[in-house]
Parts: C-alpha cells; structure tokens; sequence
C-alpha cells in the first residue's frame, strides 16, 4: 500500500447527535478517505457505521434538528483545497455537494419510472436538457454500471419491474451519471442474492478508477475482498482505521481482532 | 374436545350472519334491479323532472360533485403532503390529523346544518354553491387522510434517493413521492367521490331541488339524491317509479366508480 495517496475527504473531532437523543451517536470521529480507494466501516450493528456514512453527504439535514460538531473537508475539485462541508447551509450548496457526494442504498431505490428517467433524473436536476447529452450520458452511465447490456433494449420500461439486483445496479448508474467524486454504499448487497452481490462487488472494484468509494459492510468478507482501507468502529467510536489488510491480518486493537473473528457482533 | 365444539359453534353463527348480510344486501340489489329496470325507459334520460325524467338531476348532482371535486383534490393532496411531509409531528400537525379523522366521521346532516348557516341563510336562497360546498366539504378529510396515509407507506429511503441525486425537497415530493404514493390516492379520490355522489343530507337544505333544467349554480340545483327522497315519498305510482329507477342508476353508478377504483387499485403500472 503506497503512502503517496491524496485524501479526499477528512473528518475531525466528528460529533454527531440525533434530534432529541440524549447522547451524541459519534463521539469524536477522526478518518481519511483517501481518492480513488475504496474504505470499507465494520462494526456491530448500531455502532454508527450509517450515521457516519449519512455525515458524508449530510443527507441528515433532510430531517431537522440534527447536531454537528467538528470537521467534514471535501476536496474542492477547482481549487483543490478541503472545504468543510459542516458549513454549508443554502438549499443549492447541499445540491451541489450531493452532486459531488453520492450514496446508494442497501434496498434498491428506483423511482417509480422508465429505466431511462432514472437515470436522467439527477442528470436533469443538474440543468443538463439536451437530450443528445442525456442519452450520451445515460448510455456511458449504464455501461460504468454494467447494466447497458441488459437493459438496452427496453429503456423504456418501468424500473419497478427489474430485478432486485439490477435495480441495484441501475442506483448506481444513476449515481455515477452525475461524475461524483465520492460514492456512499450503506450496505448496498445486504438485500441481494448471491449472484446480484458478486456483480456489485465486481462493480464496486470498477469504480473505484473514477470515484472514490466509501462502503458500510455487516460482511467481513466483503469488506476484506474489496476495500483497501477498512475502519472498525464500536459504539459510536472509531476504535481502528488503516488498511485492510493490516487491520484483517494484525489489527492493533484487542476489540477489532474479537470482532473481526467474529468473538462478538 | 371443548375447545372444538365451541370453535364449531362459532364458525356456524359467523358463517350465519355472513349469510343473513349478504342475503338483505342481495334482496336490496334484486329488488332495485328489478324495480329500477322496470321503471327505466329512454325518455328516463332525456328528459327532465318535471317531465318524469332524470336528466337535468343527473347533470346537476354532477355538476356539484364535479365543482366539489376540482377544489378539494387540489386542498385535500397538498394538506396531505404537507402533513406528511413538512409537518415534522408537531403538535400542530398532530392535532389538525386528528380533526381532519374527527371530520371524516362527521354526520353528514351537520354539514349541510353549517354550510345553510354560511352559505344559504345570508343569501336567503337554497344555490348549488352550497351544495357544491357541503360536498367538498365532506369530501376534503376523505382526501386529506388517503393523501397522509400513502405517502407514509412510500418508503423514506425513495426521498433520501432523490436528495442524494441533487433533488430539492420539493421537487423529489411532486416528481418522486407523489408519483410512487400515485395509485393509493387516486384510488381514494375515486372512493370519496363514490361517497359524495349518493349523498342526500348535505344537500337537503343546501342546494335543496330543481325541476327544471339549470346551469344557474345561484339558484336551487337539481339533484338527483334529494330527488329519489321526495319522489318517494309521493303518493302517485310514476313518482315512485322514477324514484326507483333513479336509485339503481344511482347505485349503478357508485358500484362503477368502485370497482374502477379497485381496478385502478390492482393495476401495478399506472
Ligand atoms: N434517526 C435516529 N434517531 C435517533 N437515533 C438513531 C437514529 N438512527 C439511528 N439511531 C441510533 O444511532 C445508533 C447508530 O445507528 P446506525 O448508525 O444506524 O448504526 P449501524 O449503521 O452501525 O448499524 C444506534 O444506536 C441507533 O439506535
Ligand atoms: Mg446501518
């Protein structure tokens, strides 16, 4: 694992509280993401994996009354410098860094229309209306997706009735549509069959050329095979970050080797 | 051994009542079939009440209904989103629910009550207006509570999909959610206009009747509920007749507008 990669993303002293919760859910969160490498997050269930993965691109602000403290720096693709997200505050700086910030879903979220308008959707949102533009755009989207092929034919057609796997997929192509720099996966095949979970995780690995993937994971395998960097957090803390393979094979910390041999969980 | 003969029992009395519903709901059907057919003839639509036909009454019933209709879908859906989707479970929110529950259930008699109060005593005229209002009235908690209720079973993962491709709120609610929820609130537009258009107490003392043909929404309106409960109660056997043949169009018409609703229930790509 090579020491020269560039952070992307840097999140300081992350303290986060649901409305009305009592306690803060992340206690003082620190973690790098680094461009272009896939970071996987590991842990019990409820120890913040989502809540952390959901800071990223503050889809939180969507309900009111959630609590920041500390520092979320996104890359600026212009100047280069690492801005915190924490401080935005207007309706289209969020747009804006959703367009940057992507996240999929761990159940397939399609609207309820034609293959083709779900993937045109945020690429509208985005001011593109040319349909040149959108259909050059919407084929190269599906084929980073790997779903070109299957879906080619009939672009027309609801998305309602693909298959679980492919609508999955079709998620993703409408993310990656938009050339975001960073893609959130919150469990995205914990909902799927085998078969659809190796085709992701195929995808997964291609994606990682043109954007950089964050990825929550209940299966450790997953998370070994995948990530270069895997961070183990455990009641809302961040007990262990590096990469994966050093965290699998020689973790640090006595929590993070009980978990990963699956002592607890 | 107890156990069974008491689920024994209870399965024949259940099964005995079911079949003594369905029995006076089929003695109704047959009988306002038979009845109503019989009754029915050509002139029954072409001409109007006073000349023993149904016409203008079936004009005006849907013209009110009709009125009732394009204003409350429009306040009823947007009271639902906001509801659901902006009223972040205050205390407001939850009471105005509540309210907009308690309205559903309201005696339809009340209703005309206050809409003669405001809408007919100050003008001193029975007008279609406030038949028009008495139904919208009636209709809106209808609408408002369908519109709450299936927004809520869109799943919340749809909208966070949509903010998360750059969507404003609002936008991802009227392109997203709206359309997703689509089938569930058309279905309950259909169903609460079902329900205003076999109704006779708002009406009663509201738009109260009309004869004759008119499209003048100041004056009395012809409705064609109001007209089966005075048409039955008189002495002669055509106005009778007409009262019969009148409510199986009626129902007819009700058990259309249903089963489209069902119809519309079942298809999955709307
Ligand atoms: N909307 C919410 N409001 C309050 N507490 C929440 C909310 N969502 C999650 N939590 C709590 O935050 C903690 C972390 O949850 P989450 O991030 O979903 O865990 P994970 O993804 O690791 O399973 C849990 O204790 C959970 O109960
Ligand atoms: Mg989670």
């Amino acid at each position: 694992m090579n020491t020269t990669q560039k952070p992307i993303m840097e999140i300081k002293d992350l303290r986060f509280i649901y409305p009305g919760a009592a306690q803060p859910t992340l206690k003082g969160n620190n973690l790098t993401i680094y461009e272009n490498q896939i970071t996987a997050m590991i842990g019990p269930s409820g120890c913040g994996k989502s809540t952390l993965l959901r800071a990223l691109n503050r889809i939180h602000d969507l309900y009111p009354g959630c609590k920041y403290d500390g520092e979320i720096l996104l890359r600026s693709n212009t100047t280069g410098e690492m801005n915190d997200i924490l401080k935005l505050r207007k309706e289209n700086e969020f747009i804006k860094l959703r367009q940057q910030v992507g996240m999929i879903f761990q159940k397939p979220t399609p609207f309820p229309m034609s293959i083709y308008d779900n993937v045109a959707y945020g690429l509208r949102l985005s001011g593109i209306k040319n349909k040149g533009e959108l259909d050059g755009r919407i084929e190269k989207a599906l084929k980073e997706a790997a779903i070109w092929d299957e879906v080619k034919n009939r672009l027309n057609d609801s998305a309602m009735g693909m298959s679980g796997g492919q609508q999955q997929r079709l998620c993703i192509a409408r993310s990656v549509a938009l050339k975001p720099k960073v893609l959130l996966f919150d469990e995205p095949t914990s909902a799927l069959d085998p078969i659809s979970t190796a085709a992701i995780e195929e995808l997964i690995s291609e994606l990682k050329k043109d954007v950089t993937v964050v990825i929550v994971t209940h299966n450790m395998q997953q998370a070994s095979r995948l990530s270069d960097y895997t961070t183990f957090m455990y009641l809302g803390d961040i007990i262990e970050f590096g990469p994966t393979e050093e965290v699998f094979l020689n973790p640090r910390e006595k929590l993070t080797e009980d978990y990963i041999t699956g002592r607890f969980g | 051994m107890n156990r069974l003969l008491l689920n024994k029992i209870i399965l024949i009395l259940s099964t005995l009542s079911a079949f003594v519903g369905i029995g006076f709901l089929f003695w109704i059907l047959v009988t306002l079939t038979y009845k109503g057919v019989a009754s029915l003839q050509l002139t029954t639509f072409t001409h109007d009440l006073v000349e023993g036909g149904i016409r203008n009454l079936l004009v005006g019933q849907f013209t009110m209904a009709g009125i009732a209709t394009l204003v409350t879908v429009p306040l009823g859906v947007m009271a639902g989103i906001y509801l659901r989707e902006y009223g972040n479970a205050t205390r407001v929110t939850s009471i105005i629910r509540n309210l907009s529950d308690i309205m559903t259930s309201a005696p339809s008699i009340v209703i005309g009550v206050f809409v003669f109060a405001f809408l007919v005593e100050p003008f001193g005229t029975f007008n279609g207006w406030a038949g028009a209002a008495s139904l919208g009235i009636m209709m809106l908690p209808i609408i408002i509570s369908t519109t709450d209720n299936m927004l809520a079973l869109v799943p919340k993962e749809l909208r966070e999909a949509g903010i998360a491709l750059g969507g404003s709120k609002h936008k991802i609610i009227l392109q997203i959610v709206l359309q997703a929820a689509k089938v569930g609130v058309t279905t309950g537009i259909l169903l609460s206009f079902a329900r205003i258009i076999g109704e006779t107490a708002p009406l009663l003392f509201t738009s109260s009747n009309n004869q004759f043909f008119t499209m003048d929404m100041n004056s009395q309106f012809p409705s064609l509920t109001v007209s089966i409960y005075n048409l039955a109660t008189y002495p002669d056997e055509a106005s009778r007749n007409l009262a019969w043949a009148a409510s199986f169009v009626l129902t007819a018409i009700v058990l259309f507008i249903n089963l489209v609703g069902r119809f519309v229930t079942r298809s999955k790509h709307l």
